[in-house]
C-alpha cells in the first residue's frame, strides 16, 4: 500500500491535461479543492479512456482527499467508466419517462441486432451499452447519449441508423 | 428556549434542537435508522417520519429543527401511515434472515420492524444480493443486510478521522464497500459493529458464539489504557463471548478502542495457566496451591534472612488492579523491602520526589473535546490513548493543536504547528517555547509565578536558548487559547530525560497559563501509584524510611529474588534484555500471571496462576483520578485464582499483620481511608533542572498491541494490520469542522 503522493497525477497526465486540471483546482478555495474532482476525473477520463483504481487514486491524492471519496464520484455518476469501453459508447437511459415511452424495446433491440446488454461492449470493440438514469431529456424520451450527443425522439430505425451511421 | 409540544406533551426546549433529539429527551420514541446522537445528521433513511401541523407533508424528526409553537404528532395516523411505508420500503431488499444473524434480537431493524412492519410482504420481485466485504480479522461483513444508513461512513470520516469505507454507485446499486478489497484498520474500527443498526456488520471473533438473549451482561473497566473505558462484558455459561461499550459521557463516552473490545480473547488462549507449577531440579510439575504458596513464602523468609531484605524485589504490570498492588506492597514493605515498582517503560528517576501524588491528566476527558489550544508532548495519541484521540479530534473543530515528538505522528487530527526533533534537541525545543513565554510575561506575570517556580535558576537555564519561530507560534497559540492544556504520552515519558522533560513542560503550562498533565502507562498507573506501588513511597503518598531502589536498577543491579504481578518484563521493560537477564540469573523468581510462554518457565522457579482482568473483582483509578471498581464477570479457568486473594494467602503464610481481607472490598477500603488522610502533604515545588543535557536518549515505541500479556495474546488483535505495522500511515486530514457540515 502506497502513501499518498500528489505528485503521480501530473506524471499520468499530458502536459495539456494537467494544465486544464490545475486551471479547475484554482477555481476552488484551497481548502475545498476537493470539489473539483468531476471535471477532473472527466479530464483523466478523456485521456485514458476509463477510470482505473490507480487514476483514482491519483485524483483523489492529488486532491488530498480519501480514494474512497473518489470512487464514490466514479461509480455514482454514469459519465465515468471503469472498465475498458468501446470507442463509442451509448448512454440509453431506461429511467421512468424513457421507459414509459419505449426504453425497454431500445434496450432489447441493442440485445438482438449487437448482441449486448447493459454494461457490454460488441466484440469488434466499437459500441458500449450503459444503462443509465434520466439525463433531463424527458421531453425527447426515449433518448440515448453518444459521444456527448443527444439523440432524442427515438424510435427502432431511429436508432439502426444511428448505428448504422456510426459503424 | 422555545416551547413545542409532542404527542400533546408541552415541553420547553433549546432552539435549534431537533425534533428527534427533544424527543429522546423526553422518552417519547420516534424510530430511526441513520440518525445517532454522535453522528453528523444524514437523513437519509427517512424512518423518523412525523407530522407537523400546518405541514403537508410528513418531516424527518432528526432533520427538522424545533421552532415556537411547532405541534409534533409522532403517533397519528399521518405520521403512522409514513413510518410504515418507509418501513415496508426498507425491507423490499433486505434478505430477513434473522434466524442465521448475529443480530437476531438485538436488531434495530427487527425492534422497528416488529412495531412498525406487515406481516406479509407485498414484494415478490427478485431481491438484491450484495458481495461481502472482506473488512480483516475484526469485523463480519454480511452487506446484503445492509439498509444505507451510512452510519459506518459517517463514523469513519467524522469520528475516527479515517475514511475507509463508502458509499460506492448509485441507485439500487449502492453498496457499502472499500471498493478495493482493503481491511479497516482504524485502531476504533469495531465501533462501527454497534453503530450498524441491522446485522451487516457484526464482530468476527464472537460470530455464531451465542444470542444474543441468552448472554448475561456484567461491567467492567478496560485494563489497556488509563481512560478506564467501561465495558459491557456479555457471558455465557462462564464464558465471555464479546466486550461491547457501556456509555459514559465522561469516560469512553459511546465508544470503545478496538483493543478494549476484543482482548478477551487472550482468556481462553492456549498459554493460560490453569494449575500452580513448580520448578524442581530444572523440571516443572504441576502441584497445589498450598505447596506452591508455602513454598514461595519459605524462600522468600529464607533470602530475607540470609540475603537481606534489599535483595527481593516486586514487579507490578501497571495493568494490575489497585487492591493487588496495594497488597503486593503490603507485602513486600511486610518483608522490610522497599523494592516495589510498576513503571517499566521509565527510565529517569532523578526527579521522582517532585512527582504529585498520582500521574495526572490535568483536564477533564470530556474537556479534551472543548481545548483552544493543546500542545501535545512526545504522544502518539491514536495509539497510545486511541479514545483521548478521538476527543482532540473534537478540539480541532474550533481549537489548534501543536505536536512536539521524536518521529512523524500520524494523528487522526490537524495539527497546527508540529516540530519533528531528535533527542538531542529535544529539551531544547521546549526550552525554546519557556524562553518565548517567560521573556513575554510582565512583571507582575512573575510575581505571580516566583511563588511555584525558581525564576533566577530558570532564567540562567534559558541564557543560551534561541527561540526560534515555531517555537514562538506554539506559545503564542497558548497564550491565545483560553483553555489550553500541555500533555505529555508515552515518548515523552519513556525518554531518558524525561524529568527534565517535565520540569519544562510544567514550567510552559504556568507560564502560558496552560494545564499541565500527562497519560501514564496502562490502565493503572494512578492506582499503582496511590497504592504505593513505587519504591520512594508508600500507600497514599506515605513517607518511607529509605526509598526501595526504582526498576531501572533492580533490572541492572540484579537482586536475588523476584516476585512478579501480571508482568512479563522481557517484552515489557524499556531495558528489556537486561530485565531477562536479572530474572534469569535471581535465584528464585515468582510470577503471578495468567499466561506464560517458555521465557517465563525459563526464568521461574514458581509460578502461579491468576485470574484475568475480568475474572477478578477490583478496581482502577483513571486519568483524572476516577475510581472504578468492578466484579468478576466470569470466574477464571483451573485453579487460577484472583491475585489479591493469592497475595492475602502469602501474607497469612509469611505471618504478617493484618491480613485478613474478606473481599476485594475491603481492601480497596483500607487504600481509600489511607488517602482521606494524605492531605496536602504531597504538594513538590518546581525545581529548575541545572543543565539542558543533549545525550537524551528515546526507546523505541511499542506496538499499542503488545502492551499487555492479554493483547500479546489476543489473536485477532494480532491479525490486524496495525498490529504487524502494515496499515497506511499517512492519509488524507478529515477535518472535523469540514466533515461534520457534510463534506467528501
Ligand atoms: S453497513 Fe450497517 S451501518 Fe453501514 S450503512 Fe449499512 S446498515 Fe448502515
Ligand atoms: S427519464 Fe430519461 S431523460 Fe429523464
Ligand atoms: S433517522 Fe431521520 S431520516 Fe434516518
Amino acid at each position: 500500500m502506497t502513501d499518498a503522493n500528489p505528485q503521480i497525477l501530473q506524471d499520468l497526465l499530458s502536459a495539456d491535461g494537467f494544465e486544464k486540471v490545475e486551471t479547475w483546482v484554482s477555481k476552488y478555495p484551497v481548502e475545498r479543492k476537493r470539489a473539483a474532482i468531476i471535471p477532473i476525473m472527466s479530464i483523466v477520463q478523456e485521456e485514458h479512456g476509463y477510470l482505473t483504481q490507480e487514476l483514482m487514486d491519483a485524483v483523489a491524492d492529488y486532491l488530498g482527499c480519501p480514494k474512497i471519496a473518489a470512487y464514490e464520484v466514479a461509480s455514482f455518476y454514469s459519465m465515468f467508466r471503469l472498465k475498458e469501453a468501446g470507442k463509442y459508447v451509448i448512454s440509453l437511459c431506461t429511467n421512468v419517462s424513457c421507459m414509459l415511452a419505449g426504453s425497454g424495446d431500445i434496450k432489447k433491440w441493442f440485445k438482438d441486432e449487437l448482441g449486448i446488454s447493459p454494461g457490454e461492449t460488441t466484440e469488434d470493440g466499437i459500441f458500449t451499452l450503459k444503462e443509465v438514469e434520466c439525463m433531463a431529456a424527458c421531453g425527447g424520451a426515449p433518448m440515448l447519449e453518444v459521444d456527448k450527443q443527444y439523440h432524442e425522439n427515438l424510435d427502432l430505425d431511429k436508432v439502426a441508423s444511428l448505428i448504422r451511421e456510426l459503424k | 428556549m422555545v416551547s413545542i409540544e409532542i404527542d400533546g406533551k408541552k415541553i420547553e426546549a433549546e432552539q435549534g434542537s431537533m425534533i428527534i433529539e427533544v424527543a429522546d429527551a423526553h422518552g417519547i420514541t420516534i424510530p430511526r435508522f441513520c440518525y445517532h446522537k454522535k453522528l453528523s445528521i444524514a437523513a437519509n433513511c427517512r424512518m423518523c417520519l412525523v407530522e407537523v401541523d400546518g405541514v403537508k407533508k410528513p418531516l424527518p424528526a432528526c432533520a427538522t429543527p424545533i421552532s415556537d409553537g411547532m405541534v409534533v404528532k409522532t403517533q397519528s395516523d399521518f405520521a403512522q401511515e409514513s413510518q410504515k411505508s418507509v418501513m415496508e420500503f426498507l425491507l423490499i431488499n433486505h434478505p430477513l434472515d434473522c434466524p442465521i444473524c448475529d443480530q437476531g434480537g438485538e436488531c434495530e431493524l427487527q425492534d422497528v420492524a416488529l412495531e412498525y412492519g406487515n406481516d406479509v410482504s407485498r414484494f415478490s420481485e427478485k431481491k438484491r444480493a450484495v458481495v461481502d466485504e472482506d473488512l480483516g480479522p475484526l469485523i463480519e461483513t454480511e452487506m446484503t443486510r445492509c439498509i444505507h444508513c451510512t452510519r459506518c461512513v459517517r463514523f469513519g470520516r467524522e469520528v475516527a478521522g479515517i475514511r475507509e469505507l463508502g458509499a460506492v454507485g448509485r441507485g439500487e446499486h449502492m453498496e457499502i464497500s472499500t471498493f478495493i478489497e482493503q481491511s479497516v484498520d482504524s485502531e476504533v474500527s469495531g465501533n462501527i459493529i454497534d453503530l450498524c443498526p441491522v446485522g451487516a456488520l457484526t464482530a468476527k471473533p464472537s460470530r455464531y458464539q451465542a444470542r444474543a438473549w441468552e448472554m448475561a451482561q456484567r461491567d467492567s473497566v478496560s485494563p489497556h489504557d488509563c481512560i478506564g473505558a467501561n465495558l459491557h462484558v456479555h457471558t455465557l455459561r462462564n464464558r465471555v463471548i464479546r466486550v461491547v461499550p457501556k456509555e459514559n459521557e465522561a469516560v469512553n463516552e459511546v465508544w470503545l478502542s478496538d483493543r478494549d473490545r476484543y482482548s478477551y480473547e487472550a482468556l481462553e488462549e492456549s498459554e493460560r495457566l490453569l494449575k500452580p507449577m513448580l520448578k524442581h531440579n530444572g523440571e516443572w510439575k504441576e502441584v497445589d496451591w498450598e505447596t506452591a504458596l508455602e513454598r514461595t513464602a519459605s524462600k522468600l523468609n529464607m533470602m530475607v534472612q540470609t540475603d537481606g531484605s534489599e535483595q527481593i524485589a516486586a514487579i507490578a504490570h501497571p495493568s494490575s488492579t489497585t487492591e493487588e498492588m496495594y497488597l503486593l506492597q503490603k507485602v513486600m514493605r511486610g518483608l522490610g523491602s522497599n523494592n516495589i515498582d510498576h513503571r517499566l517503560r521509565v527510565s529517569d528517576f532523578a526527579w521522582q520526589k517532585f512527582e504529585p501524588l498520582h500521574p495526572e491528566l490535568g483536564v477533564d476527558l470530556s474537556e479534551l473535546e472543548n481545548l483552544d489550544a493543546c500542545l501535545l508532548i512526545g504522544a502518539n495519541l491514536r495509539k497510545e490513548q486511541p479514545l483521548a484521540s478521538l476527543r482532540v479530534r473534537k478540539a480541532t473543530r474550533y481549537g489548534n493543536i501543536a505536536s512536539i515528538g521524536l518521529y512523524p505522528l500520524y494523528h487522526n487530527f490537524d495539527i497546527d504547528h508540529e516540530i519533528i526533533t531528535d533527542a538531542e534537541t529535544w529539551l531544547g525545543q521546549l526550552a525554546g517555547i519557556t524562553k518565548y513565554l517567560y521573556q513575554n510575561q510582565g512583571d507582575s506575570d512573575k510575581e505571580q509565578w516566583a511563588d511555584a517556580m525558581d525564576l533566577e535558576g530558570l532564567e540562567t537555564l534559558l541564557e543560551p536558548i534561541t527561540v526560534r519561530d515555531e517555537h514562538r507560534n506554539i506559545a503564542e497559540m497558548l497564550l491565545k487559547g483560553e483553555k489550553s492544556s500541555i500533555i505529555l504520552g508515552a515518548s515523552a515519558l519513556e525518554f531518558s530525560y524525561a524529568g527534565h522533560i517535565r520540569l519544562l513542560a510544567k514550567a510552559i503550562a504556568n507560564l502560558s497559563g496552560s494545564s499541565y498533565g500527562f497519560f501514564p502507562h496502562g490502565g493503572n498507573s494512578v492506582g499503582a501509584y496511590l497504592a504505593g506501588s513505587i519504591p520512594h513511597r508508600g500507600p497514599a503518598g506515605a513517607d518511607v524510611e529509605q526509598d526501595g531502589q526504582h526498576i531501572k536498577d533492580l533490572f541492572e543491579q540484579g537482586k536475588k529474588g523476584y516476585v512478579l504481578l501480571k508482568t512479563e518484563p522481557g517484552k515489557e521493560s524499556v531495558i528489556a534484555d537486561k530485565a531477562r537477564e536479572s530474572l534469569e540469573q535471581a535465584d528464585f523468581v515468582v510470577s503471578m500471571t495468567c499466561h506464560a510462554d517458555d521465557e517465563a518457565f525459563e526464568y521461574a522457579d514458581v509460578i502461579l496462576p491468576v485470574a484475568s482482568f475480568l475474572e477478578t473483582s477490583g478496581s482502577y483509578v483513571n486519568v483524572n483520578g476516577l475510581w472504578q471498581d468492578f466484579a468478576a464477570a466470569v470466574s477464571a479457568p483451573g485453579e487460577a485464582k484472583p491475585a489479591w486473594k493469592v497475595l492475602r494467602v502469602l501474607g497469612n503464610l509469611l505471618n504478617l499483620k493484618n491480613f485478613d481481607y474478606v473481599s476485594a472490598e475491603d481492601v480497596r477500603k483500607e487504600v481509600k481511608g489511607r488517602l482521606s488522610a494524605v492531605g496536602d502533604r504531597i504538594k513538590p515545588k518546581w525545581q529548575c533542572p541545572e543543565t539542558l543535557p543533549r545525550d537524551g536518549f528515546a526507546p523505541r515505541p511499542v506496538n499499542m498491541y503488545q502492551i499487555d500479556g492479554w493483547l500479546r495474546r489476543s489473536p485477532s488483535l494480532q491479525d490486524t494490520a496495525l498490529a504487524k505495522g502494515q496499515e497506511i500511515l499517512k492519509r488524507p486530514r478529515l477535518s472535523p469542522f469540514h466533515n461534520i457540515v457534510g463534506g467528501v
